[in-house]
């Protein structure tokens, strides 16, 4: 039993990290209609802005957050701004191939040897690690600043959307970027603005991931973009609980198999819990279908 | 009877859109529905197209029961319709998109397209020659190549038009094929639609909400409110009903 | 009759003048073996990249894990004919076909619960597949040991020469060009157009969804037979993610739903990428995967609508009447 709540804790870990992307990619999504692939390689980039600040400039913890924050959104809007605004009002696919292609670029950028190269770097810890014995369950000092961390993140972001004016720009764009833009919003400033939002949201989610798995390497990013998207897409992609919710139930689920089954099947664990959920609810768990008028 | 349609009814949600509708249409006939925005009409269309299912009543052509049939099906067995908002395929020409409306009565198998027989290239021939003709009612047939999407708003209605018809139907539904028409414009159409129902003897349901073609070719009418028929009759009783005048005018105006 | 036998005729000396001047050319030593090899991995890809065409530039139906179907079709082909085929071309030939037939059967199962759903959770679907496939293939020693897991699979003959794969490719190249260009074709494009008017004009979208995505699928699956036999080895990782996205971008380069564009970009991605791996100095052979995403990210800004757009070449443009 008590394997079984640790095991529970290290899945919501896991989870939390993964929600911290996942609300990126359903942001986005849900304003522009793109999978933004190059979203996870963000993710990475606030890694490795942790990793220098921690280990070179020897910051405080609350600094690393900042510059992961600033170093991600401002690498997003960029981004957002040379490769993708240009290519908003030509076919869709168009934009996603543009991603795919960012996202290379980004990975295999940063490996060059002049660059980071592409081995492994060992995370240091920003803290001393401290753990409590909870009846037997073991609750470290880091799981708890990531939930706290996460949770934090999640109210504000919340908050944002749903209390303040850009928020609601946000909503209506989402909804209809058109007439929102011919209702006096500035579109293109929202879109910029989400992408940035998210990617603060990566940032924070990469520092984390470095203090809890501290293996970092440039192509970190890809199978953890892969699969807090697939929780954004679980939950109901455009949705922002849903995308936290999508991604506890991965987080968990990867935990759960890696722990009972075998770790050669964690990969694959979670894309069957996808495949069967939108098998039974094709617009993911809170997801609500736009349905068309004919 | 072509189409027999009795206490239709559909629900979205809390709202009932189309609510115990009886509507019958004989052969031959030419039968308008109209009615305020909002009112039900195009929602029968999809009903009766198996685009929605019905909560509730029945559907029959020519006895035949359309409950529950996906919407391939019923083209195949006889009702072709147009758009509200014309749903060509905007990316084909003129001509591949009357052609594909004919694809179930091709008279060649994948195989013979595959390898190219002579019978591929018969079937193509006529398949041509056939949508020349359709074109042609509606002098479209030196636009052919081009795309959809290109021609002008009253030449894309009237290809939806032409393209309904290639699908060889018994009854044809028309969802407000004079929509956006200058007079001129709705004057032609209304002979293009006595035509065809004369030529392919096809029965013919029309939604419209202009009212000089409406009164001027429709030989019955049926006026929806709120998901239901308050008044049918021929034109010139519709014209003077109390309740209609009330439905699309509201309930203080007094007509002299 | 007479008609059906004259473009016969034409096919086969088309055929016959492409694999025998290239044999010639391979045999003669005027290549390299290395870049023959190349050649050949080219067409296979093309062979995929058509059936990824006809899946999403022709049925409009996004699938994202078109490498697990090329990895079914290679590891079936391999298996039967290491264990059952030796070194004989016909039995290579019924390998081949049932390695396609394998990734149609795997295509149609997944199709018809999946094929309903809309275009990204369709996309995110496949995804899923995909990488399902993968860990079974990871895994797949556990139940079949000669298959070899994650250490690979070895033992495979070298059966795959130029003859074979340039049939393949025209093959392919023909299905594709006679099939759209008829009305089954356009049955198909206006599933990809407009699944409601479509429908309402008397096409079965759901039969056609699933023809375009079985057929697709079992080009991939063929073409990975061919894959298997050409480097004799396999291994999990040729058929990941990246592997699926790979032959997206290519039928999007080429022009998503143009054969002439998938083929030319099929060529021109495989001898791009061990063109730079070759040319570029010792060293700095990574700068490879940096130019090419940015060459990527340019040509879409540049021509969205891909390298060809809509354009064919005039072998391909199979028309049929006085059509345009």
């Amino acid at each position: 039993m008590d394997y079984f709540v640790q095991q529970v804790i290290n899945g919501l870990q896991l989870g939390f990290v993964y929600a911290l992307i996942a609300l990126g990619y359903t942001m986005v999504y849900g304003i522009v209609r793109l999978i933004n692939f190059a979203h996870g390689d963000v993710f990475m980039v606030g890694a490795f802005i942790g990793l220098y600040t921690i280990e070179r400039l020897q910051w405080p913890l609350a600094a690393v957050f900042v510059s992961a924050v600033v170093g991600c959104t401002v690498l997003a809007v960029l981004i957002e701004q040379l490769a993708y605004r240009p290519l908003r009002h030509a076919p869709k696919i168009a934009s996603l191939i543009t991603a795919i292609g960012v996202s290379l670029f980004l990975e295999y950028f940063t490996s060059l040897r002049q660059v980071f190269g592409p081995h492994f770097y060992s995370f240091p810890r920003p803290f001393p690690v401290v753990s409590w014995d909870w009846y037997g369950i073991l609750v470290t000092n880091i799981q708890v600043v990531i939930f706290l961390v996460t949770t934090l993140c999640v109210l504000l972001l919340q908050f944002i959307v749903f209390r303040t004016k850009m928020g609601r720009a946000m909503r209506a764009v989402s909804f209809d970027y058109v007439t929102a833009g011919l209702m006096g919003v500035n579109v293109n400033m929202v879109i910029s603005f989400t992408f940035g939002l998210g990617a603060a949201l990566a940032g924070v989610g990469g520092v984390l991931y470095g203090i809890a798995y501290p293996q970092v390497n440039t192509f970190m990013g890809f199978m953890p973009g892969l699969k807090a998207f697939t929780a954004a897409v679980l939950g109901g992609i455009g949705n922002i609980p849903g995308a936290v919710l999508g991604a506890l139930i991965m987080g968990q689920s990867e935990t759960m198999v890696s722990a009972y089954l075998s770790s050669t099947y964690r990969d694959g664990i979670a894309f069957v819990i996808l495949i069967l959920v939108l098998l039974w609810k094709p617009t993911g768990i809170l997801g609500t279908s736009r349905t068309e008028k004919v | 009877m072509m189409l027999e349609i009795r206490g239709l009814t559909k629900h979205f949600g809390g709202i009932r859109a189309v609510d115990g509708v009886d509507l019958h249409l004989g052969e031959g006939d030419l039968v308008g529905l109209i009615g305020p925005n909002g009112s039900g009409k195009t929602t029968v269309f999809n009903l009766v197209t198996g685009i929605y299912r019905p909560d509730a009543g029945s559907m029959a052509l020519e006895g035949e029961n359309l409950g529950g049939i996906p919407p391939h099906r019923i083209n195949r067995l006889g009702i072709a319709r147009t758009f509200q908002n014309i749903r060509l395929f905007r990316n084909l020409t003129v001509m591949d998109n009357v052609r594909i409306a004919h694809h179930s009565h091709l008279e060649y198998g994948p195989l013979a397209a595959l390898c190219r027989t002579g019978r591929f290239y018969n079937g193509e021939k006529e398949l041509h020659e056939k949508v020349e003709s359709y074109l042609s009612i509606f002098s479209l047939q030196n636009r052919k190549y081009e795309m959809a999407g290109n021609l002008s708003y009253g030449d894309q209605r009237k290809l939806e038009i032409a393209r309904a018809l290639a699908s060889e139907p018994r009854v044809l539904l028309l969802d407000e094929p004079a929509a956006g028409m200058n007079p001129y414009e709705v004057g032609m159409l209304m002979e293009f639609i006595l035509s065809i129902r004369e030529r392919f003897r096809i029965s013919i349901l029309l939604i419209e909400h202009q009212m000089r073609l409406v009164m001027g070719i429709c030989e019955r009418l049926a006026v929806m409110d709120f998901g239901q028929v308050i008044a049918r009759g021929i034109p010139a009783e519709i014209r003077e009903n109390r309740e209609v005048i009330e439905a699309y005018l509201g309930e203080d105006i007094s007509i002299e | 009759m007479v008609r059906l036998l004259r473009s016969l005729g034409k096919t086969f000396a088309a055929y016959a003048l492409l694999a025998g001047s290239i044999s010639f050319l391979a045999g003669a030593g005027f290549v390299n073996p290395y870049w023959v090899q190349i050649f050949m991995l080219a067409c296979i890809v093309a062979i995929s990249a058509q059936g990824l065409n006809i899946i999403y530039g022709y049925t409009g139906l996004f699938s994202l894990g078109h490498a697990a179907f090329y990895g079914i079709g290679a590891y079936t082909a391999a298996y039967l004919m290491k264990t059952y085929g030796g070194q004989s071309q016909a039995a290579f030939l019924a390998a081949l076909l049932a390695g396609g037939g394998a990734s149609a059967a795997v295509a149609y199962l997944i199709g018809l619960p999946t094929l309903r759903l809309t275009s990204d959770y369709l996309g995110i679907a496949t995804l899923g597949f995909g990488i399902i496939m993968k860990v079974v293939f990871d895994n797949a020693d556990s139940f079949l040991p000669e298959l070899g897991g994650a250490r690979g699979m070895t033992g495979i003959a070298k059966m795959t020469t130029i003859p074979w794969v340039i049939f393949f490719l025209l093959v392919s190249l023909l299905v594709v060009r006679n099939t759209i260009h008829s009305s089954y074709g356009r049955a198909i494009l206006s599933v990809r157009e407009d699944e409601i008017a479509a429908e309402t004009m008397g096409i079965d979208t759901f039969q056609y969804k699933m023809v375009g995505f079985v057929t697709g699928c079992a080009f991939a699956g063929v073409a990975g037979g061919l894959y298997a036999h050409l480097y004799a080895f396999l291994h999990p990782s040729n058929f990941d993610f990246f592997k699926s996205i790979d032959i997206l971008i290519i039928i999007v380069l080429g022009g998503l739903g143009n054969m002439s564009g998938t083929l030319v970009a099929s060529f021109g991605w495989i001898f791009l990428l061990e063109g730079l791996r070759v040319f570029l100095p010792p060293g700095y052979v990574e700068l490879r995967w940096v130019l090419i995403p940015v060459l990527l990210i340019v040509t879409m800004l540049l021509r969205p609508q891909g390298i060809f757009g809509a354009h064919e070449f005039p072998f391909l443009r199979g028309k049929v009447q006085d059509d345009a």
